[in-house]
């Protein structure tokens, strides 16, 4: 069994395998990633760091792309941005 | 074919051409608006769009500050796509030289009413907690702007066609004078004033015009909301503002009402090509990551370049061309053209039908391009 992390995702508590991405969070807490400009619920879509649209802030960086970061303990995923 | 005959042919839909043509139609003038591209297409959707105060010289610091205030007077019926933000700017000072500039013009904007306060080192960390700590001081401009320009081209645009100017695109203009505009595809206008206001165009229209295309880039990032709060300027901008021969690059950034930073500013004679210069590129950003640190961790979405239509003496040419009565000129706003439309229309429209303008506009008349050149031509 590989290490679990456990990280805050809009305040939840989600507990992951060690390697994950933070994408991979996002979809545990069942959160969708960012909203657009005109309020739209975006998500991953090209999971290579291309679209953007996995945007998310991790701890006080904002337009993180959750595709591209490893979780790390203790860290605070917030995708109501 | 006859002529369509009208009172003014304005040429170029910019922010400019769009004034004069809000302001024609407003004196009851029958005008036709001629762009070879689409509205605020040039100089006027490649800018930063600030509106501001400069006091690079007594008459451009009477045309901004007219135009600035026409602006305030303009603000409540502006839509909303127009996101005029009243910012203000800092003027950063880093040393002590600099902050001797900072109270000359803090001396100088008072003795001519225009609102201004002096910070200090706890006052410029307070208000923009981003900037680089250390610096010696400031000058707060609260009544700067911004604005997203090719907007307040359209809107100015759509008043005028309101009162009846009508707007031809995707025109090429071959030839004006004498009263006659002819298009490229044979269609003549005739008018007792045609307006050259065609921006970097200007002189291919009317050769001899004193006006140089001036290069800049610009990048936007994506949304920081309270980023920064107000535009802010390096002191040095007028040094390199005023260096007419080498590339030069100055800190400039804004905060748009999105939460997005525009970033600016660079200067450069000589390239004709659109093309991005990375070299300045990076220059101009690693200007603005030395004042704001910060900014290493934010992304940009996009990266432009436009050209900016500039005299030698810093001064836009606004009046009759000397060699042809019926042509007047509206053009070599260089990086001010959004501050100083409005004003320029005015004046520009004070000459054609002999009213009393608010401020002098001899300071802005063609007739003296005969003692100007470029240094460098």
């Amino acid at each position: 069994m590989p290490e679990q992390i456990t990280l805050s995702v809009n305040g939840r508590s989600v507990t992951v395998p060690q390697g994950a991405t933070v994408a991979v969070a996002v979809a545990m807490a069942e959160a969708h990633c960012r909203n657009s400009v005109n309020g739209e619920p975006r998500t991953v879509l090209c999971g290579m760091g291309i679209c953007f649209e996995c945007r998310v802030q991790i701890n006080s960086s904002l337009h993180q792309r959750s595709c591209q970061m490893l979780c790390s303990p203790g860290m605070q995923v917030r995708t109501d941005g | 074919m006859s002529a369509k005959i009208y009172d003014v042919v304005i040429v170029g839909a910019g922010i400019v051409g769009a004034a004069c043509a809000h302001e024609c139609s407003q004196s009851g003038l029958r005008v036709a608006v001629i762009d070879q591209d689409v509205i605020g297409g040039g100089a006027t959707a490649a800018g930063m769009g600030h509106i501001v105060v400069m006091d690079d010289s007594d008459a451009q610091f009477a045309l901004t500050r007219y135009s600035q205030t026409l602006w305030q007077e303009l603000r409540p019926e502006l839509p909303e796509d127009v996101e005029y933000e009243q910012c203000g700017t800092i003027w950063v000072a880093t040393d002590e030289e600099e902050m001797t500039e900072v109270l000359r013009k803090h001396a100088y904007y008072s003795r001519q009413g225009v609102s201004v306060e002096v910070l200090n080192p706890g006052d410029i960390e307070r208000l923009e907690p981003n900037l680089r700590k250390g610096m010696v001081g400031g000058l707060l401009v609260p009544d700067d702007g911004v604005l997203y320009p090719p907007c307040a081209a359209r809107f100015l645009m759509d008043q005028a066609q309101g009162r009846g100017v009508t707007l031809h695109l995707q025109q090429t203009v071959a030839q004006i004078g004498k009263g006659q505009l002819h298009l490229a595809d044979g269609t003549r206008f005739s008018s007792a004033t045609i307006v050259n206001a065609a921006g970097t165009w200007a002189s291919a229209l009317t050769p001899g015009i004193a006006v140089k295309k001036r290069k800049g880039h610009l990048v936007i990032t994506d949304r920081y909301p309270g980023f920064v709060r107000h535009q802010l300027v390096e002191l040095g901008y007028l040094k390199s503002a005023h260096s007419v021969t080498a590339d030069s690059v100055a800190f400039n950034v804004q905060p748009r009402q999105t939460g997005q930073l525009l970033i600016g500013s660079s200067r450069q004679y000589g390239p004709e090509h659109k093309e991005v210069d990375p070299h300045v590129l990076g220059r101009m950003l690693e200007r603005a990551q030395h004042y704001l640190p910060a900014l290493a961790k934010t992304s940009a979405i996009r990266v432009w370049t436009g050209f900016r239509a500039a005299t030698p003496d810093k001064l836009p040419l606004i009046g009759p061309w000397p060699s042809d009565p019926s042509i007047y000129l509206a053009t070599g706003h260089e990086g001010l053209g959004i501050t100083t439309s409005l004003a320029t229309a005015k004046l520009l429209v004070d000459q054609i039908t002999g009213r009393t303008s608010a401020i002098p506009y001899e300071p802005y008349l063609p007739s003296r391009s005969a003692t100007l050149e470029h240094a460098h031509a």
